[in-house]
């Protein structure tokens, strides 16, 4: 199947069973393919955006038309409007709160498909895993064109779904398929077998056979995929396995289905794959990245309600506020519209607005020296104090990155997490040895405490080093332009508002730091004998001022 | 409204099974912690157990399920004694609930149709006897878990608020589930459970295949796989009844005491709360196993899933509290 081919099959699928198959993730930027799937969704679609408040996908009191009848109004909420199909643009911006009441409406059986349209750029920009676990197909349309659409096929009638007969070797196949995928979840086995039992009904067949099974897998299992269908230890040796290379071994409790259903799989595969896989963070990445989408800010304890409806998304009226604002008033009101009854007069002008305060999780960045010179000074003891204030970081539930900077780059060695485990596994393999790309070292901490800052997070970034700058962002070794370099990134961290900590950690106090602190306008201390504990006494107290 | 997932259809996770059916046999053990990967069934669990118990009989009307007038609240106004029998409530508590939602609030409708002042139940009121579901427990927001905390402890709902004065009964058994990947659950929140345990989805081909066509036989052939386990339900449902009765005269001696208490310490635990909660875990497993005397055998059992939350925690440290407990267990009890 083509790529657009699958996106239509999968439609026709969902159509016939929308309540058990959930619906589609289907990553595309905007673009004639992606119009041109769209234009292929039922007339009585409707359309979500992550923005859209609670009350309006699960329905609420219409407050207004309340007021006006005098007696209590409800709207009904998108959910439960019956549609066919929802359409959730800039799904991977979904917030977790409207997550849940996706993933619950899904849970219960929704009659309407839903289609997450995952508009990400950056790598780390994905639906929440709660929401695309649940959702069946997960398809691409990117690098399609206009020359790529194609008409759908249109067939008759198709066969009743209920009367699909399933062998027992169908749910064999797809479950170890599955797994030799790498797929742990258990949802996926049992959206792809539905899938196959709707494409049977599509093909007008009694019974399921290979060709739905291939089908199933080709739409459902195979995005999913989080390894090659072989065993791990050879897709590490080698070297850069071509993505159709066939398998030439299987793990031996693993019995691999048929090869043409192997074939079809791999043409779906996600193109990333291996790179998700060369890397031994496959695994890890599916833990991290799990927590990475969902952080955000709280929602937040509530404060007093004040008048005039504010400018956040969801305004919420505080009856009783409300109700003590408009009591001063009712006589003059009741005469001025002989309004007789039990029944108090509101205007609008009463209307009082629920706020609630917010607080957002901070993110510690930490970049860390792990140049030569540092090294020989006390890489050991900054490591030591890094780990205490993981420890800290623990108790006040902060996220945790990690750089390290040495030779001629910088490595973002843990992306933002609350696992601290993995924090200090990394930070206890950090090796040192190498130059001092200092600036390196700084625009990377920019560009995570930037996307941390999109994502809702407080980034503070602490800079651990010992000062002596000696590669430059080209990666040359050029002491005085590595200064410039350094003091120019600095002067952007500045800009963008980050707040900095610098440590010195050199042998003794070094005046560039300390003027490198002032371009950062950020705390800068100078530890020239200081233990692990002091460093992090340091920090805390850096942090609370 | 289908029929739940049959309780005894459940394919593995037998922690977690015997967990929940121990605070069925013994709500005052308290919550269940179910932490793991998604997709293995924990919510499902969560109904069919609901469903397997069997009905309690409640005053008609009553919003806050009460057995008898002096249970039930004086603003309820229920004043007729005739009772029915409804199935064991289980509520479940969306992440994004209000306060107001939780505890109950003025009711809205009468406050502006007739200016009058009237209590509308929440969601507590509905859990009252019965089961609180949180799915993503950890990602809860921290005011509404501290408002839980209170009520789960002292199982009454006091409402001071909007110029309401309101106190009814709140006694239900909390479940909790969540990746912990996502975030973690603090300690406060994590000692208020009875019991923890951690799943996994099941790594044998065969289980998986029996857990796909056990679903897909649920969904496609309703009637006849309700039938099919009809019978083990009924025998599980008997088995409860029967644990409840036997609870009641169950011996705890001396010696199982003492091994409690030495569990505890030996694992360094904060507060009794273990030992309470470990030793009534032990006797609703023994008044389960249909044994006369509570023995080491029962609390070895049930001494990870009472104890594993209970540790004090260093944030660094690798291994799961599970196997620690475990090891402890061999050294004290030999």
């Amino acid at each position: 199947m083509t790529p657009f081919a699958r996106a239509t099959t999968a439609l026709q699928l969902l159509a016939i069973d929308p309540v058990r198959l959930g619906g589609m993730v289907l990553r595309a930027r905007s673009g004639p393919a992606r119009d041109g799937v769209i234009a292929l969704l039922p007339d009585d679609t409707l359309r979500l955006h992550p923005a859209l408040p609670t009350e309006a996908l699960e329905g609420g009191v219409d407050v207004a038309t309340s007021l006006a009848q005098g007696q209590l109004v409800r709207h009904r909420g998108m959910l439960s409007h019956g549609c066919s199909t929802l359409l959730l643009a800039m799904a991977e911006r979904t917030p977790p709160l409207m997550v849940t009441t996706l993933a619950q409406a899904l849970d219960s059986g929704s009659k309407s498909a839903l289609i997450a349209l995952d508009e990400g750029v950056e790598e780390d920009e994905k639906i929440p895993f709660a929401l695309s676990d649940r959702l069946a197909f997960h398809l691409t349309l990117d690098g399609l064109g206009q020359a790529d659409i194609e008409p759908m096929l249109q067939s008759a009638r198709s066969a009743e779904l209920g009367s699909v007969q399933t062998p027992d070797h169908a749910i064999d196949d797809l479950v170890t398929l599955a797994v030799s995928l790498g797929i742990d979840s258990l949802r996926a086995p049992y959206l792809a077998l539905c899938a196959a039992q709707a494409h049977a009904a599509l093909s007008r067949r009694s019974s399921v056979t290979t060709e739905d099974i291939t089908a199933a897998a080709e739409l459902v299992l195979a995005p999913r995929a989080t390894r090659l269908p072989a065993p791990p230890e050879e897709v590490d040796d080698a070297p850069e396995p071509e993505r159709s290379e066939t398998p030439s071994e299987t793990p031996e409790n693993i019995a691999l289905p048929d090869e043409i259903l192997l074939q079809a799989i791999q043409t779906a595969l996600p193109p990333d794959l291996l790179a998700k896989t060369g890397s031994n963070t496959a695994r890890n990445a599916k833990g991290s990245g799990a927590g990475r989408k969902r952080v955000g800010n709280r929602r937040g304890r509530p404060l007093p309600a004040r008048d005039g409806a504010p400018r956040g998304d969801q305004p919420r009226v505080d009856l009783m506020a409300t109700l003590r604002a408009a009591i001063p008033w009712q006589g003059l009101r009741r005469r001025e519209t002989g309004h007789i009854g039990a029944r108090p007069l509101i205007r609008p002008s009463d209307l009082r607005y629920k706020r609630y305060q917010e607080l957002s999780d901070r993110l510690l960045v930490f970049a860390v020296d792990a140049s030569g010179s540092a090294a020989m000074a006390r890489l050991a003891e900054a490591k030591g104090a890094v780990e205490l204030l993981l420890a800290e970081a623990y108790a006040r539930r902060d996220h945790v990155a990690l750089i390290s900077f040495r030779g001629a780059e910088a490595e973002l060695l843990l992306p933002p997490t609350r696992s601290l485990v993995q924090t200090k596994r990394r930070l206890a393999a950090l090796p040192g040895g190498g130059g001092t790309p200092l600036a390196a070292g700084l625009k990377l901490g920019l560009e995570t405490a930037e996307q941390a800052d999109r994502r809702g997070l407080s980034p503070v970034l602490i800079v651990l080093t010992d000062g002596r700058s000696n590669v430059a962002l080209d990666g040359s070794g050029h002491r005085g332009r590595a200064a410039e370099d350094s003091t120019a990134v600095a002067r952007q961290i500045a800009q963008a508002g980050v707040e900095t900590i610098v440590i010195d950690c050199g042998k003794r106090p070094d005046r560039s730091l300390s003027q490198l602190a002032v371009s950062l306008r950020g705390h800068y201390a100078s530890l020239p004998r200081a233990d692990a504990r002091s460093l992090s006494d340091a920090v805390t107290t850096a942090l609370d001022s | 409204m289908k029929q739940p997932f049959p309780f005894s259809a459940i394919v593995g996770q037998t922690e977690m099974k015997r967990a929940m059916l121990l605070t069925a046999i013994d709500p005052s053990i308290g919550g269940v912690l179910v932490f793991g990967d998604r997709g293995t069934g924990k919510s499902t669990a969560v109904r069919a157990l609901a469903a397997l118990l069997p009905p309690i009989k409640a005053l008609k009307d009553c919003p806050v399920n009460a057995a008898t007038l002096a249970e039930s609240p004086d603003w309820a106004g229920v004043t007729r004694k005739t009772t029915h029998k409804i199935a064991t409530p289980v509520v479940d508590l969306p992440l994004g609930a209000s306060e107001d939602r939780v505890t109950g609030a003025l009711d809205i409708e009468k406050a502006l149709t007739r200016g009058e002042k009237a209590f509308q139940p929440g969601l507590l009121a509905q859990a009252n006897r019965g089961y609180l579901y949180i799915d993503e427990v950890n990602l809860l927001e921290d005011h509404i878990v501290d408002l839980l905390l209170d009520v789960a402890q002292s199982g009454e709902n006091v409402v001071e608020r909007e110029g309401l004065s309101i106190r009814h009964p709140a006694r239900f058994v909390l479940v909790g589930s969540g990746n912990p990947e996502e975030g973690e659950l603090r300690p406060q929140l994590l000692d208020r459970f009875g019991l923890s345990v951690d799943v996994t989805s099941p790594t044998e081909i065969a289980e998986r295949v029996e857990v796909i066509k056990r679903r897909d036989a649920y969904e496609t052939d309703h009637t006849a796989f309700m039938l099919r386990w009809q019978a083990e339900d009924a025998a599980l449902r008997d088995q409860v009844l029967h644990a409840r009765k036997a609870l009641k005269k169950l011996k705890a001696p001396d010696s199982a005491l003492h091994d409690v208490a030495e569990l505890c310490i030996a694992l360094g635990s904060d507060g009794l709360r273990g030992e309470l909660t470990l030793l009534k875990a032990a006797r609703a497993y023994a008044a389960w196993r249909d044994d006369t005397a509570l023995t080491r055998a029962h609390i070895r059992d049930v001494a990870p899933m009472a104890l594993r939350h209970r540790l004090r925690r260093d944030p660094l440290d690798e291994a799961g509290s599970g196997a620690r407990v475990c090891r402890v267990v061999e050294d004290v009890l030999g």
